[in-house]
């Protein structure tokens, strides 16, 4: 009688292409020991500063061509795979849930505990980011977790902020009034009403967070304080690429690229499922 | 009888004084529909939402009583004032486009107000649902209880709210201008909606509005309040035919009518208010909370 349903969406093309390199990379790095040509540690004098493929002197099987200590690029950069995608997903995580839930309350139940919070946030973004996880990792020591903890412990605030803003504005429409109306508690109205309404922006979050977690990650390891230095790490490669630039530029290059194309995607993708999610939008 | 919503001299202020409301008394009978008519900020709303128990935290009511069914709400906690009004009220809201949540389909918003406040299941509240869907004549009713909010038209959604409105059963409902925010070709099958199942279910209903129209075709009495005084209330019969205070006078006067479209649209004079304004001054400069 009234107008018709209004069709679904498909996939967009942006979605595809992101996610299609997410997966591509989150694979290769899962099944690293399988998919990786070389043995990522094994150094070869005889081989070093090898070029990529598509230039003379390349040796079949070192695609990306070798370091200045002959171990293989590609390898390197897949192994170094396991650990952004771990920090990314642990760091983004952890962070997503404390703030998510911290901006949940501080929105939807306003008054003292929107005011407690709003001022951590507040003073904890006062802190420039970066310095402060550098200092972090100084205090809690190098290692895997310390990065992970140092990013949830840092980022936190930018999920409380967003998720804050948006519980706010729902808690003020009708149907969480008609919620309290119909006798519903504070905390069923905001896990029931307002929540499913702020998840598509704690998705697209997330997807950013993560991009943001593999900056910070590469970033400690390039001043050599994320995990020790033996495993490589996409931010290590691109420390000592920095060295060789001259002899050998695609050391730099291809984890610039890895990084850069992984980190966008992580945001595109992010949007991408906001506005395939949210069903306004949809 | 005991009337199914009865307030006594209800006073609210905000937070620098002001006073919103000013010893409103307003009693609504079982199944009766009382309209209650005023500008805009003249405090309309502010009654409903207090007889929902969903007041701005900033407005504060400062003396009164209000009784729901000879419950008196001020002498409940707050959880048991939570489940009498969730129990024996509903709200048939003015903007159908913020009043369900996007992100839930309709069936499931429908059903888990049943479920939750008569403790029915499941299965029982979805028939009760179907019904009330054929009864505000939504013919397609597996499709709509489907869909999303966005997925339907201004005036479906409203049907949608009319049905879970009167589902419960409640005995009292508040219909906060629920035709105002739709286009008028749809209003007028809306407002028929709601004086049919009023009639069928024998509800009690606060119809705050500031359409006069609106209030003849669908009330027996009507309330008329200016700036959150109570200025005239009478039979809706009576008042068109006889208003007795001169603000009452100018808003029928104001009414634009079809047969006569550009002459009769006519401003509320100027001395009108300024004798309304006198009255409310001279009634707040003695007024004490609990002495008004």
């Amino acid at each position: 009688m009234d107008e018709a349903r209004i069709p679904r969406r498909g996939l967009s093309p942006r979605l595809w292409l992101a996610g299609g390199w997410l997966l591509l990379a989150l694979l290769a790095a899962i099944f690293a020991p399988m998919v990786a040509p070389q043995d990522p540690l094994a150094q070869d004098l005889m081989l070093e500063r090898l070029p990529p493929f598509w230039l003379d002197g390349a040796e079949p099987g070192y695609w990306l061509g070798t370091d200045s200590l002959g171990r293989d690029l590609l390898s390197r950069l897949i192994f170094g795979g396991r650990i952004a995608f771990i920090v990314a997903f642990a760091a983004a995580t952890s962070a997503c849930l404390i703030g998510s839930a911290l901006g949940l309350i501080a929105g939807y139940f306003g008054g003292w505990a929107d005011r407690i919070i709003s001022r951590v946030v507040d003073v904890w973004m006062a802190f420039p980011p970066v310095l402060f996880a550098i200092l972090l990792v100084a205090v809690l020591g190098t290692g895997l977790s310390s990065v992970i903890l140092a990013i949830a412990i840092i980022d936190w605030t930018r999920f409380c902020r967003v998720i804050r803003a948006e519980a706010m504005s729902q808690a003020r429409m009708d149907y969480v009034e008609s919620a309290r109306i119909a006798g519903y508690g504070r905390i069923g109205i905001m896990l029931r009403e307002v929540l499913p309404n702020v998840l598509p922006s704690v998705v697209a979050l997330l997807s950013l967070e993560m991009g943001i977690a593999v900056i910070v990650e590469a970033i400690l390891s390039f001043v050599n304080l994320s995990i020790s230095t033996d495993d490589p790490t996409w931010g290590s490669i691109i420390a000592e690429g920095r060295l060789s630039i001259h002899q050998a530029w695609w050391v730099l290059v291809f984890p610039l690229i890895t990084l850069i194309l992984t980190v966008l995607s992580f945001s595109q993708f992010g949007e991408a499922l906001k506005a395939h999610f949210d069903p306004v939008l949809r | 009888m005991k009337p199914c919503l009865d307030i006594r001299r209800l006073s609210a202020v905000l937070p620098n004084g002001q006073r919103v409301l000013r010893s409103v008394s307003l009693s609504v009978q079982p199944g009766e529909v009382r309209a209650l008519v005023g500008e805009s900020g003249a405090g309309k709303t502010m009654i409903g939402k207090a007889v929902l128990g969903v007041l701005p935290k900033s407005v504060r009511i400062v003396e009164g009583e209000m009784l729901i069914e000879g419950d008196d709400l001020g002498r409940l906690d707050a959880k048991a004032r939570r489940t009498l009004i969730g129990a024996r009220t509903a709200l048939i809201p003015q903007d159908p486009l913020t009043a369900l949540n996007p992100s839930r389909r309709i069936g499931a918003q429908m059903t888990d107000r049943l479920v939750r406040i008569l403790g029915w299941s499941g299965e029982r509240a979805d028939k009760r649902i179907r019904q009330l869907l054929d009864e505000v004549q939504i013919r397609d009713p597996e499709r709509v209880l489907k869909s999303y909010p966005h997925e339907l038209s201004g005036g479906m959604r409203q049907r949608v709210l009319i049905a879970a409105a009167f589902a419960a059963e409640p005995r009292l409902i508040v219909a906060d201008e629920p035709t105002t925010a739709l286009d008028v070709t749809v209003q007028k099958q809306i407002l028929r909606l709601i004086a049919q199942l009023q009639r069928d279910h024998g509800t009690a209903i606060l119809f705050v509005t500031h359409d006069l129209g609106v209030v003849a075709k669908i009330s027996q009495k009507v309330s008329v309040l200016y700036a959150g005084k109570m200025v005239e209330e009478a039979e809706t019969a009576q008042l068109f035919a006889a208003p007795q205070h001169p603000y009452t006078q100018a808003l029928i006067a104001a009414t634009p009518r079809y047969t006569d479209p550009y002459t009769s649209l006519k401003p509320v004079d100027e001395s009108v208010l300024a004798g309304l304004k006198a009255e409310i001054a001279a009634a707040d400069k003695d007024w004490r909370p609990g002495h008004g």
